[in-house]
């Protein structure tokens, strides 16, 4: 065998290989880059430089102007807090509902325990669609119980019902794919040091939020952070269930802007960047958790 | 178990169990049985919650809809196209950045992006790339000096421009679960390889592929799903409201079909004749790939 040669040549292979690797990757990232610098280059043109043929591919200046003017036309401050308030509050009832329901299913042992959670599980196959139509009509329902309600005794808050905070938070606060998720972290952690608590006399409660809680925190930050984006993210129900200007969140407020605006794309874009850039900036510190979480558990999104 | 009643026991698993379980009976469970009820009455009260004519009508009328029938038939071409395309590059993709070479991170959050964007917003921007006279592809074909594509109003590529789009969302989702398989395929089979003298292709045809069978298998009924459901990538690039699913009604899914139905012409019972379709279908999906897999596992 002629062993130099077969060297000689699968080394000069070897970096004729991985230019082609980079090629072809930097392709394709050309392709998913490409639609976040047309959106943001089109935030900073002005409307000439859009409407212009040949196409302007970099804008002359960078200002800020199509931003003011989008903001002055649209509330989308407020669009921004409701989107906020809406993602916390959903993140933190989850994680709350999560870790009570994932302590239960892994540390309890009661007749019907795994029956109850198989059909839990079993749910995950319904898709949204089909129980949008039916939660529609519960949130008109309770917040006509609740208006009720708040008319007869004033310290009543109207909590829930078209146009509240509740109707965007309280339907996604419990998912049991977080809770198997979360389950699954709880079983890791042995078994003999529940027992050797108890014996020590440390309630469910405190075992509970002193060590698992603390032992699982990388699942939690990842379940917080997926709910945080789906949230952020959220379109159908957040239009179904809010009316009023005050009350959309970013999505529906966007979709709204884009029929005023029509085809006056250096606003939309400007529009869009404001919704995406929060999320890509969280993107930029948390890539880690989202992108090990997805790979683990294999969380659509 | 450790000291404590069986009464107790209950009480306290039902406590830490209440929240949960009681939102996904009303949010979940309830709802299924609601939407199913609701489908065979024709006329529906939102607020008593009762219907009249209970039959089988809805499902007739939705089956005889020359508007159904064009989601069903635009959905299945969105599925035929979007699901393999996607899967065969987000696999090619993931054993690239598989590579142990410089920068795969950097590859690997870009490609990643889509996942954590809002479609609406990213979908003003294909909008404005795919635009036909001042967009950005319109600007290249015109430096080539070819025909401008009528991607966005054309009947016939608006459909075309939906899976590009579908395409691009759904990269993301599937190079990371394929990285993972690769990284979890045993380096022995590889050295085994190596040793018999396979080549790259050879490598990957005869041993990655097969043991990343699961893996695709998994993708592939996601991803099924997930086009069956397409819907806000509609509107994202072609805008909800009056102006329909893209130019003569040319992109109208079945979900889209679904929320016009309920949200803007106000007939809840024919949407949920519809969705219950769409789940029966989503059904049938889930069950083929349960009984694959059990032939698999006995075989």
């Amino acid at each position: 065998m002629a062993q130099p040669l077969t060297f000689a040549t699968s080394k000069s292979n070897k970096v004729l290989r991985q230019v082609a690797v980079y090629l072809f990757l930097s392709l394709g990232a050309l392709f998913m880059i490409f639609p976040f610098y047309w959106m943001i280059s089109g935030s900073f043109k002005t409307y000439q430089e859009i409407v212009t043929s040949p196409i302007v591919w970099i804008p002359a200046t960078i200002s800020l102007v199509n931003y003011q003017e989008a903001l002055s036309v649209a509330p989308f401050i407020i669009y921004l807090q409701n989107t906020v308030i809406v993602a916390v509050a959903n993140s933190i009832l989850t994680l709350l509902t999560t870790i009570l329901a994932a302590f239960a299913f892994s540390q309890f042992t009661f007749k019907g325990r795994d029956t109850l959670f198989a059909l839990l599980l079993a749910t995950l196959m319904i898709p949204s669609e089909l129980l949008i139509i039916t939660n529609y009509s519960t949130v008109v329902q309770l917040g006509r119980w609740n208006k009720t309600l708040t008319e007869t005794f004033s310290v009543i808050p109207q909590v829930i019902g078209i146009d509240t905070y509740g109707a965007l938070i309280v339907p996604f606060i419990a998912s049991i794919f977080y809770i198997y998720l979360l389950r699954q972290f709880f079983n890791q952690i042995p078994r003999q040091l529940y027992l050797a608590a108890k014996v020590d006399g440390c309630s469910d409660w405190k075992y509970m939020w002193t060590i698992m809680v603390p032992n699982s925190i990388n699942a939690l930050i990842t379940i917080g952070l997926f709910n945080f984006i789906a949230s952020w993210n959220a379109y159908i129900w957040p239009l179904l269930v809010t009316n009023n200007v005050e009350m959309r969140v970013l999505s529906i407020g966007l979709r709204y802007f884009t029929g005023e605006a029509g085809s006056e794309y250096h606003l939309l874009m400007a529009a869009g960047t404001f919704v995406v850039m929060p999320l890509l900036v969280l993107y930029l510190f948390t890539r880690r958790f989202i992108i090990a979480g997805v790979a683990r558990s294999g969380i659509k999104g | 178990m450790v000291g404590l009643s069986k009464r107790k026991q209950y009480t306290q698993a039902f406590l830490y169990l209440f929240p949960a379980v009681f939102l996904i009976g009303l949010w979940v469970i309830y709802p299924v049985y609601g939407s199913i009820r609701m489908s065979f009455f024709t006329e529906w009260n939102l607020f008593t919650q009762e219907g009249t004519g209970f039959g089988l009508d809805n499902y007739i009328k939705v089956w005889n809809d020359s508007q159904f029938q064009l989601a069903l038939s635009n959905t299945l071409v969105y599925t035929f196209w979007v699901v393999p395309v996607s899967i065969a590059a987000s696999l090619i993709i993931a054993v690239l950045l598989s590579n142990k070479m410089r920068g795969m991170k950097v590859f690997e959050s870009i490609f990643f992006l889509p996942y954590i964007t809002n479609i609406i917003a990213i979908g003003l921007a294909f909008r404005f790339i795919f635009h036909s006279r001042v967009g950005a592809i319109t600007g290249v074909f015109n430096l080539l000096g070819l025909e401008p594509i009528g991607w966005l109003n054309d009947p016939e590529w608006a459909l075309i421009t939906l899976i590009i789009f579908g395409v691009w969302g759904g990269l993301a989702f599937k190079i990371v679960i394929f990285m993972a398989g690769l990284q979890n395929i045993d380096p022995q089979y590889y050295q085994a390889a190596k040793i018999d003298g396979a080549g790259r292709m050879k490598t990957f045809f005869r041993i990655s592929l097969p043991l990343l069978a699961p893996i695709v298998a998994y993708i592939t009924v996601i991803s099924l799903i997930g086009s069956i459901k397409v819907y806000v990538e509609i509107i994202g690039i072609f805008g909800g409201g009056s102006s329909g699913a893209g130019p003569a009604n040319s992109a109208l899914s079945i979900v889209y079909y679904v929320y016009q139905k309920f949200y803007q012409e106000s007939l809840p019972t024919i949407a949920a004749a519809a969705s219950v379709m769409m789940f029966g279908f989503i059904l049938i999906i889930t069950i083929v790939q349960l009984w694959i897999n059990r032939r698999r596992l006995t075989v």
